[in-house]
């Protein structure tokens, strides 16, 4: 190589001296992602706190404690109990989780672990496009198809398992099973997605390290795959879960829309979102009525925060513990 | 080594560095003299592909029972590839094949009816970067091939003890067994690895440049450990580090563009090989 070509002739104007022109780019751009960031936060103060304001009267006629845990709710009587509506969006968005969340993890299992390769993408868009459905589709279809076909189904189950709590007793075509069962195919894909998504994360390293162990693919699944994405699971059924407590339409068509707490899962019922949905109308002319309603909104908001943070701490203290899971006498 | 890596070396070697031979071949049966395991691991015509790359080209060795053979080769050599045909992880591998015969005895681990989790399981690898499962405590990480075993949950605490003591992790965890396998140093990872190869009783151990994500003394410790395990098991291992095959292996291949160019012992590898490219790539020449 010749020497010439390695001196530098001339020095570049210094590599320190900074850019001119784009100096408070840095503080700018922070300054502004921080108040949206704050925005976002403010929004939900505020949205909060005219809840709380405009469900006052409810609470100053009837007493909180009255509003949320009497059962009564009969607009035309001016009886206000909350009871029987957080009970049915209870109800409801636990089976949707019971049913929806196993099935999800096993369509993201097929699909990131056991599906061929070329049958992939295309069955992943199926199950995406299950979310582009609307809900009013999905009530419709639940209401005049899938509950009149289960009513066989469910009563025999009623009767098989009557011994179970809340299962015996008259089957309904409308009731929270059904209304269960369509918000579990309703938060389907997007926990399935978010499944999918963080176990294709999972490291290949860990996959072949269970293999190379010996593991078939199912305990390789079990092994390295599941324990690293329950983190992933639970958010996405959080999110899941979420969707269904708000789901309000297709609730209020399959559910029966009776305030009253079902004797089982085959009863009618009725839930805080659709109440709303069907009595806002009706409202607008009684003050209470409005009021009443409005403290619902505020109900379930908080339903859903408070189930939020209660998973969220179970996650967290479940993963703790189950790195500790030694026998004892081992340690020492 | 510099006196500074000798005292640090001192210092991490543990007490039952030398234990692994004598320790009994089930924790149960303390009475038993040592038996190896170990098979001799014979490759006829081996040939694996990538779909239509052809990575090893029509291989024939054999890996003697209870000695270090290092596979050593450029780079894309396929020497890994050929290493993850023994214990058929290759095919893991999407739109890859292997032909030929990988007899372990006198088993052929690509005839019909062999169970592949067996053959794994009688084949322990160890990679190149240490693969603890992050979601498991140094325990659970020595006990996981024992649990798919179906070790019973009594035996499960000696296995693991014996495991650990083989890989001469047991004085540095024995009492934290419970904490996460991740949160250990990055050699101390490797050794948990090998623990829970070692921890299934496999004949042979395959070893994927085991060191090349370690520091000069991790290396070392894994080293000697080998010396200590050829007692026991037969050991293939990858590695880039042509010192790393001088120190620890009994033979050596070298491989290149997916054929096997020569095997023979180590010595002669380096100091007089047969063949002219073997001389050229040992010496430094290319690769």
């Amino acid at each position: 190589m010749a020497s010439g070509s390695i001196a530098e002739p001339q020095a570049p104007p210094s590599a320190l001296k900074p850019p001119t022109g784009f100096r408070h780019a840095d503080p700018l751009m922070q300054g502004i992602l921080a108040a949206l960031a704050a925005g976002i936060l403010v929004l939900i103060g505020f949205f909060f706190v005219r809840l709380v304001v405009e469900a006052r009267p409810a609470f100053e006629a009837y007493g909180f404690f009255n509003f949320v845990f009497s059962d009564e709710w009969v607009p035309s009587k001016g009886e206000f109990g909350a009871l029987p509506l957080v009970f049915g969006t209870l109800v409801t968005s636990a089976i949707a989780l019971l049913i929806g969340v196993p099935v999800a993890i096993a369509t993201a299992v097929y699909l990131t672990e056991l599906c061929p390769a070329r049958l992939r993408s295309p069955l992943t868009v199926l199950v995406e496009l299950l979310a582009a459905v609307p809900s009013v589709v999905y009530g419709l279809w639940g209401i005049y198809f899938l509950a009149p076909k289960l009513l066989p189904a469910e009563k025999w189950f009623a009767d098989t398992f009557s011994f179970l709590p809340f299962v015996d007793g008259p089957v309904s075509i409308p009731n929270y099973f059904v209304a269960g069962l369509i918000l579990a195919i309703m938060v389907l894909p997007i926990v399935s997605a978010i499944t999918r998504e963080v176990m294709s994360t999972v490291p290949k390293e860990h996959k072949e390290a269970a293999l190379a162990l010996g593991a078939t693919r199912w305990e390789m699944i079990r092994m390295a795959i599941l324990p690293y994405a329950r983190p992933g699971i639970a958010g996405a059924s959080m999110l899941g879960l979420g969707r269904a407590l708000g789901e309000t339409i297709a609730v209020t068509i399959v559910i029966g829309n009776a305030a009253v707490i079902g004797d089982s899962i085959f009863s009618q019922g009725y839930s805080l979102a659709a109440v709303i949905a069907n009595e806002f109308g009706e409202a607008a002319s009684d003050p209470t009525h409005r009021a009443a309603l409005i403290a619902a909104g505020l109900l379930l908001f908080v339903v859903t925060l408070v189930i939020n943070g209660v998973a969220r701490t179970y996650v967290n203290r479940a993963e703790t513990a189950a790195l500790r899971s030694v026998p004892k006498g081992m340690a020492g | 080594m510099t006196d500074h890596a000798k005292d640090a070396r001192a210092q991490d070697a543990p007490t039952d560095a030398a234990a692994l031979a004598r320790l009994p071949r089930r924790p149960e049966e303390p009475a038993a003299p040592v038996q190896s395991t170990a098979h001799t691991v014979r490759l006829k015509a081996l040939n694996a592909f990538y779909g239509d790359t052809h990575a090893v080209k029509g291989v024939d060795l054999t890996y003697a029972a209870n000695q270090v053979t290092a596979m050593i080769g450029p780079s894309g050599c396929g020497k890994s590839t050929l290493v993850r045909c023994i214990n058929r992880m290759h095919e893991e591998v999407p739109g890859a094949r292997a032909e030929g015969e990988v007899l372990l005895g006198e088993t052929d681990l690509y005839g019909a009816g062999v169970d592949l989790t067996s053959v794994r399981r009688t084949i322990g690898m160890v990679f190149q970067k240490p693969n603890p499962f992050p979601t498991m405590s140094i325990f659970d990480n020595v006990a996981a091939g024992l649990r798919l075993s179906g070790t019973k949950r009594g035996d499960l605490k000696e296995r693991v003890e014996w495991a650990l003591r083989g890989a001469g992790l047991w004085e540095e965890v024995k009492d934290r067994l419970g904490s996460p396998g991740v949160g250990l140093s990055g050699g101390q990872q490797q050794r948990l690895c090998i623990a829970r190869t070692i921890a299934v009783e496999p004949d042979v151990i395959l070893m994927d440049e085991p060191c090349s994500a370690l520091d000069p003394i991790a290396t070392l410790r894994i080293e000697e450990l080998i010396h200590e395990l050829k007692q026991r098991f037969t050991i293939v291992i990858v590695t880039h580090n042509m010192q790393q095959a001088a120190r620890v292996a009994d033979t050596t291949a070298f491989m290149l563009a997916g054929e096997l160019v020569e095997h023979a012992p180590t010595e002669r590898i380096f100091t007089n090989p047969d063949d002219d490219r073997t001389e050229q790539y040992v010496t430094g020449k290319f690769g």
